[in-house]
């Protein structure tokens, strides 16, 4: 059984707004019904406000509530208001989803940027404008995800793993072959965060918050691994770049600590700060 | 207690009370050791021999040594499958079929990789094994034919005994398994007749507690256990005996055995009358297994157009329990692979609701149901995006 908040129960069992508007001003669809869920969204704009919005969704319970609390979100709102909700909105909205069923917050957000991509304040943009936007490229054949939705995914919600992408867009739910894809996806994302603020977060850093950031990646994502091992690591000191660190357990005095240091603790370290660090070995 | 209307019986049961009752004092008074030496023992071990007795005489074994007790229906699956492949190592060819059990499939998805060649039979559009595929597979290094005896999200029985022949025809040496987690209790079983030398059951699918099950293995089958340690259960599954469990799943046993009529006739004729009360109220219904034969008290309706996670909240707020073969249920974001072997419509696949009786169902509870369903499923056609293509499914229904 799914832990549902009650604000996701109380919009599955009495949805709001469900049906179409005839003379809609915008109208955007996500999903199929071979995927097992599909949401169309209708809107009504008048100067440059939705003034109605009215949906129809194929899906479960959570894909039903968010849709519906979508609807009560965007009506009287601006479109540049409306535009810059998230699918992590919609389910901050629901208090929140269960990780597996985070994909239905992101067919709200689909949806609705489906509905708006063609709607512009002044009209709708010719046809052609539209087909000479950015070209998207189809990840999972499957679940039909394009590389756009699984970079929006990343951005909004900080995703880091495949399988959070997963839970958050379907991609790689299915049989699995673009899972290398999605790593690449992600890792990319990631580098060029990295590539585009060099050294930014250390300067503006104190040294206590810098101390303080490192250790939090040191216990959250490096000593867990090692524990599995036996083993466990220790900080030992921060100078700027260099960091001291002390292995314990079973990793003090293996003979491939070198290879733990440079090859896992180092590589980690670097990437979560996205700074070059130099991490030293005290014996 | 609030009304609570339960037909999730392939998921699992209730507990007999007549089955507790057994059970209870091998909890309290005797909870001897039954391998211990001294007289307090004699009453667990002697009540661990009538148990195995009573689910001999469920699957009409020939000995009762041919009755191993285990903890679940999926640990009896991987011993008689894994316990047996390893005495026969030079063969390295298994048939099953693509509507196992997850506790059957997974073991072969790793047989293969372990180097095992695996053919997965496929079914029809109801569900029904293609024997033909199977008898053609079969080769002379074929170790391992392994058959469910009823699918547990259709109820569909496969031809077990005609399976068993072709296998023998075939090749003699091939060893049949069978999964009967969901036959056992809802038909009749002969080990020998039907010709299985492997065959697995589940106590909590029969009304004993979870956490106790049975395996078959007929005194021409070799097989090396999966569990090492103790020398209980003739050395083929170490471990202490679970006594009070043990003595529920021989209680549950016999009573399967004495409902099995009321099991054929009446529970049968509730799921008929559900059946029908569906199909004939709700035109976007269709029954998935179209005139299969089936376990008495299995029925698949798919509801077309609409998803089966939102039917089952809704319904769980009137009381009622059921379970789908949907994706979204099972966070696996694919539908059952049952009914995507039988190439369920894709309009239908994500609404499909298995509703599995027990001897404890009432017709009360059957009219409750049917009384219920339509004016949910309504509700929930109303939000549904094809409001066309329902109008269309409508007006055939009507037509016809």
């Amino acid at each position: 059984m799914w832990d549902y908040s009650e604000k996701v129960m109380d919009h599955y069992r009495h949805p709001r707004n469900v049906g179409t508007i005839e003379d809609a001003d915008a109208v955007g669809t996500a999903g199929s019904l071979v995927c097992g869920d599909q949401l169309k969204i209708y809107l009504k704009i008048k100067d440059n406000i939705v003034t109605d919005a009215k949906f129809q969704t194929f899906g479960c319970g959570s894909a039903v509530a968010s849709s519906s609390i979508l609807t009560e979100m965007i009506i009287g709102k601006t479109v540049d208001e409306v535009r810059k909700i998230t699918n992590k909105d919609i389910a901050d909205q629901l208090g929140g989803l269960p990780p597996e069923k985070m994909h239905c917050s992101v067919m709200g957000y689909e949806a609705l940027e489906d509905a708006l991509k063609e709607y512009k304040s002044e009209g709708y943009i010719p046809m052609e404008e539209i087909q000479n936007k950015q070209k998207e490229t189809m990840v999972c054949t499957c679940f039909q995800v394009t590389d756009k939705v699984i970079i929006d995914a990343i951005k909004t919600n900080g995703l880091k793993t495949v399988e959070e992408v997963t839970n958050y867009t379907k991609a790689g739910g299915a049989c699995g072959r673009c899972k290398g894809a999605i790593q690449n996806i992600i890792d990319k994302y990631y580098n060029e965060q990295a590539d585009s603020k060099p050294q930014e977060s250390s300067q503006k850093l104190t040294h206590t918050q810098w101390v303080i950031k490192i250790n939090n990646v040191i216990e959250s994502q490096i000593s867990p691994e090692l524990v599995k091992d036996g083993g466990d690591i220790e900080l030992v000191d921060i100078k700027d770049k260099d960091i001291y660190v002390k292995l314990k357990g079973m990793c003090s005095g293996c003979k491939n600590s070198t290879i733990t240091i440079k090859a896992f603790v180092e590589t980690t370290l670097k990437h979560a700060l996205g700074e070059d660090i130099n991490v030293i070995e005290v014996k | 207690m609030e009304k609570l209307i339960y037909l999730d019986n392939n998921a699992t049961t209730k507990v007999d009370e007549r089955v507790l009752e057994e059970m209870l004092p091998y909890f309290k008074e005797e909870y001897a050791n039954p391998s211990s030496m001294y007289d307090f023992s004699k009453k667990s071990s002697h009540a661990i021999k009538e148990a195995r007795g009573k689910v001999k005489d469920l699957l009409h074994a020939e000995n009762e040594k041919e009755i191993i007790f285990t903890s679940c229906g999926t640990e009896s699956a991987n011993t008689a499958i894994r316990g047996y492949l390893s005495t026969v190592k030079n063969k390295k060819h298994i048939i099953t079929t693509k509507i196992e059990h997850p506790c059957v499939l997974n073991v072969y998805k790793y047989l293969e990789k372990q180097g095992y060649k695996v053919d997965y039979i496929g079914v029809n559009s109801n569900g029904e094994l293609d024997v033909e595929e199977l008898s053609e597979k079969i080769t002379s290094e074929t170790a391992l034919v392994s058959v469910m005896m009823a699918n547990n999200e259709t109820g569909v029985l496969n031809p077990i005994k005609e399976i068993s022949e072709i296998i023998k025809s075939k090749n003699s040496e091939t060893k049949f398994f069978v999964d009967a987690v969901q036959g056992a209790g809802k038909v009749a079983i002969d080990v020998q007749d039907l010709g299985i030398d492997m065959l697995g059951i589940s106590g909590h699918k029969l009304h004993a507690p979870k956490g106790v099950g049975a395996l078959y293995v007929n005194s021409k089958t070799m097989f090396t256990p999966l569990i090492i340690g103790g020398h209980q259960e003739r050395g083929k599954r170490a471990g202490t005996e679970n006594t009070p469990y043990i003595v529920g799943l021989g209680k549950a046993s016999e009573l399967a055995i004495d409902n099995l009529d009321y099991e054929m006739t009446e529970v049968a004729r509730l799921r008929d009358k559900l059946e029908r009360g569906i199909i004939q109220n709700i035109y976007n219904a269709r029954v998935n297994t179209g005139l299969a034969k089936r376990v008495p008290n299995t029925t698949n309706i798919g509801f077309e157009y609409i998803e089966g996670e939102l039917i089952l909240l809704h319904l769980s707020d009137l009381g009622i329990c059921a379970s789908s073969g949907s994706a979204c249920t099972s966070g696996s974001l694919e539908p059952s692979h049952v009914l995507r072997a039988m190439n369920v419509p894709f309009t239908a696949i994500h609404g499909s609701i298995r509703w599995s009786l027990s001897r404890f169902t009432t017709e009360d509870e059957i009219d409750y149901v049917i009384d219920k369903l339509p004016s949910v499923i309504e509700e929930i056609r109303r939000i549904s995006p094809y409001q066309e293509e329902l109008k269309a499914l409508k007006e055939m229904k009507t037509v016809k």
